[in-house]
């Protein structure tokens, strides 16, 4: 049967364009690939390929034709044995077409109303079961690295590479003796080289490795962001749930000491914004221990951010190689009555003393230790914000589209009716990190910040 | 073309070009090439009825690097690419019809819809995307390569490139650590002269041959014309066997050209029509195939026709299956953000 040939589009918005020349002739035999003409829209030029073969056997619409519209039969093609006779009982080269316009008629279907969730809609996370058995007095520093061996004992497809891991034993020795436990080949010293090897660690995911990818600090992953987010994040998603990444990417977070402004950013809020990506961020060892043992577990790509200022601090954890905190629960770490407080990482440390301060003046303020930035547990944040009707965010990071900006927003759509005051954002200077020790001291949040913001929403002064 | 490889140390010995392939082998050649030269002008020809979207990069005129690379791996070597994706995951055994529906959005793609002409993968084939940053792809298979060392499996990882993502510092990255660590991974450069409108000529430093990109790293390269399936598959097995004897990675520049624009909608002012046709005519991957076919008459004309016939079969079957397998529920826009914990 004869087939029609259509004006065809250069891009989805393309309605109309011009048909500029023919480059066959009525009575030409074509075959799949022949240039049959040449279209023209402001953008661009594209040629109309023959997709199949056959005899030109009438040109509808002549060259130099302006205002075609997309779809309009431009020629008619005759298949091998047919004659200008033939021309009369056309089929659209497109014996779909009409079938295509209903389904897409059809997608009308109304689509769900966008939600306005903070971060992804989670199942109620259970916390973990209160430990009552033996605690060791252990550093950050020390559970990190515990959790690190105990998980490659546990699972042979779990390694660790990054810059000076193995024979240095860590640039902050987070993996102190892991080289000599676990061999070459499973503690691995990477050149200085961020974007290949998050990158290589992204690609060992995809095929079913466990990498801990380490930053020497986060300020350089930087340099990697693009495999953390396009690779790692969005992977499972455009595989259709194919592809996973269970990958850790760990290491230093936030502002250390004096170290300047390239060296000094906390980078929660950079990599919460992004679905597929769960943001770590504990304060205390067993949580450190707890959440990077099931941050290796689990089948996501997780971002685990540490400070390294609270490396040498020691906390009581539980004496045994099981110990896991689940990922998503935050953690009432002081409980209280009048203000809420929610903070995560070194900064738990300020608001714990804040609070200490506020009670000798009367305040009973209440602190959630987030632990996790995403998914966050807006839960533990709401019950408490039912109780006490007042908030406090604290990050060592900019206040400008933070975490505590995020948990505003939050709190406003979710228990806005609940709140007595607004809520009170207490976050780093909105300047580069300066050096100078006294200009530093300014640029970063202090307990006595908080003290203050907490009485504000208390209207206290 | 002469297949040339980079004096570095690590160089293999010169081998005849003599090949052993059989005459089903070629036979097969010759219908993958077909089967992804008209899936393209199917698309191409779909795209144009606003039945796909987005970007669509077509690879008609370079099927032959594909397909001599894909005869030269066992089936638990890897492959991934860039976005010009297409004839990658036909040559891997792909089901057109799943391809199709991906890039017409449809539930029945490889990606449920939610991946497009750029994104898509078959754990199944060993097939791990379809990458739509430049580049990125190169780590990626880097990273899978060093997954089949560390698990011990002898297999290879081929990972595809542009001539225009050759310029990406993370591909040196790649290369250093390949090399370092001796992983099994052939990078494949498909050099088809253009990055969207900029020639190898204007991007590329000192020369544009680009085989010898990896000679800093003590990686062995070899120039390979990829218009011709056999010399690919022939330079293929070479590079191929270096990378699975534990003798690191190999790189190997295809010699091609794209006769689509870089997307759909290309100005194409970058170069002629003069020179697009001189390719088309004198270099054509499938027509040489079919030359060699009828004169060592391994087919004939009308066996000729059959496996147009069955192509096109193919084909118009992934056309429909595209256009009849439904959206994507609404509901599975939540879906695949996270894997259960
Ligand atoms: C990092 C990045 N920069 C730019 C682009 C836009 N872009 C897409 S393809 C392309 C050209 C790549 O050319 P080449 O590597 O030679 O591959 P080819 O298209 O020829 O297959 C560019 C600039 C991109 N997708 N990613
Ligand atoms: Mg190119």
């Amino acid at each position: 049967m004869p087939i029609e040939i259509l004006m065809p589009a250069l891009s989805p918005t393309m309605t109309e364009g011009k048909l500029a020349q023919w480059l066959k002739n009525e009575g030409d035999s074509v075959s799949s690939g022949d240039i049959l003409a040449e279209i023209e829209t402001d953008k661009a030029t594209m040629e109309v390929e023959a997709v199949e073969e056959g005899i030109l056997g009438k040109i509808l619409i002549a060259g130099d034709t302006d205002n075609v519209a997309v779809n309009t039969p431009i020629a008619i093609l005759l298949e091998e044995g047919e004659t200008e006779a033939d021309l009369a009982n056309v089929s659209s080269s497109v014996p779909n077409s009409v079938a295509v316009t209903d389904t897409v008629a059809e997608s009308s279907t109304p689509a769900p109303t966008p939600v306005s969730v903070s971060g992804p809609a989670v199942e109620f996370v259970a916390p973990e079961s209160e430990w009552d058995g033996p605690v060791v007095k252990t550093t950050v520093r020390e559970a990190l690295r515990d959790a690190m061996a105990e998980e490659m004992r546990r699972n042979k497809k779990v390694f660790l590479m990054g810059e000076e891991v193995a024979q240095y034993q860590g640039a902050y020795k987070i993996s102190q003796g892991l080289l000599d436990e676990f061999g070459a080949k499973r503690v691995i010293d990477t050149p200085i080289t961020e974007h290949g090897f998050a990158g290589l660690g992204v690609g060992a995911a995809f095929y079913g490795l466990n990498p801990i990818v380490e930053f020497m600090t986060f300020n350089f992953a930087m340099q990697a962001i693009d495999h953390i987010i396009n690779s790692a994040a969005k992977t499972r998603y455009m595989s259709g749930g194919q592809v996973s990444s269970p990958i850790v990417f760990r290491g230093p977070n936030g502002v250390a000491s004096r170290v300047g402004a390239q060296h000094s950013q906390c980078y929660a809020s950079w990599y919460a914004h992004c679905p597929g990506l769960k943001v770590v961020s504990p304060y205390s060892a067993a949580d450190a221990k707890g959440l990077l043992k099931s941050a290796i577990r689990d089948p996501n790509p997780v971002i685990f951010l540490e400070n390294e200022l609270m490396y040498g601090t020691s906390f009581d954890v539980p004496d045994t190689d099981d110990w896991t905190v689940p990922i998503g629960k935050a953690k009432v770490v002081r409980p209280g009555t009048d203000v809420t407080i929610v903070t995560f990482s070194l900064m738990v440390g300020k608001a714990l003393d804040a609070a200490e301060e506020l009670a000798k003046e009367g305040i009973s303020a209440e602190v959630i230790d987030l632990r996790t930035i995403r998914p966050l547990d807006t839960e533990t944040i709401l019950t408490s914000v039912r109780k006490t009707n007042r908030l406090v965010t604290v990050e060592e990071g900019w206040a400008f589209s933070g975490i505590g900006s995020e948990i505003s927003a939050m709190v406003m759509e979710q228990a806005f009716d609940y709140l007595d005051a607004p809520v009170k954002r207490v976050a780093g200077v909105d300047v580069p990190l300066p050096y100078a020790a006294n200009l530093e001291q300014l640029a970063l949040p202090q307990s006595s910040h908080i003290i203050t913001s907490a009485k504000e929403v208390c209207y206290r002064s | 073309m002469a297949t040339k490889k980079t004096p570095t140390k690590r160089a293999p010995k010169k081998r005849t070009a003599s090949s052993d392939v059989t005459n089903e082998q070629l036979l097969e050649f010759y219908r993958e090439m077909l089967l992804i030269r008209r899936f393209e002008e199917k698309a191409g020809q779909m795209y144009g009825m606003g039945l796909i979207g987005g970007f669509c990069h077509l690879y008609i005129g370079q099927e032959a690097v594909v397909v001599g690379m894909q005869s030269a791996l066992e089936e638990r070597d890897t492959i991934l690419t860039s976005y010009r994706d297409h004839g990658h995951m036909l040559a891997c055994g792909m089901d057109p019809d799943g391809v199709m529906a991906e890039l017409t959005g449809r539930s029945g793609g490889y990606s449920k819809g939610k991946g497009g002409s750029m994104h898509m993968f078959s754990e199944e084939k060993g097939f791990y995307g379809g990458h739509g940053i430049v580049g990125a792809q190169v780590p990626i298979g880097t990273g899978i390569a060093f997954a089949h060392k560390y698990l011990e499996e002898n297999a290879v990882n081929v990972a595809y490139l542009g001539d225009g993502a050759l310029n990406q510092g993370q591909v040196y990255e790649s290369f250093n650590m390949a090399s370092l660590w001796e992983l099994p991974v052939v990078y494949v450069i498909e050099n088809n002269s253009y990055a969207m409108g900029t020639s190898t000529a204007r991007s590329s430093a000192n020369s544009t041959e680009l085989y010898h990109r990896g000679a800093a790293y003590g990686i062995p390269g070899m120039q390979v014309d990829g218009m011709d399936v056999i010399a690919v598959r022939e330079a293929a097995k070479i590079a191929v066997e270096h990378a699975r004897s534990g003798k690191g990675p190999y790189i190997m520049e295809m010699m091609t050209y794209r006769y689509r624009g870089h997307s759909m909608s290309d100005p194409a002012k970058y170069r002629s029509k003069e020179e697009v046709q001189k390719v088309r005519e004198e270099r054509d991957p499938i027509e040489r195939l079919r030359a060699v076919m009828l004169k060592k008459k391994v087919i004939d004309e009308a066996g000729m026709k059959q496996i147009d016939k069955d192509v096109k079969a193919v084909v118009s079957k992934s056309a429909e299956f595209a256009q009849s397998s439904p959206e994507p529920d609404p509901s599975e826009l939540y879906t695949d953000v996270y894997a259960d914990a």
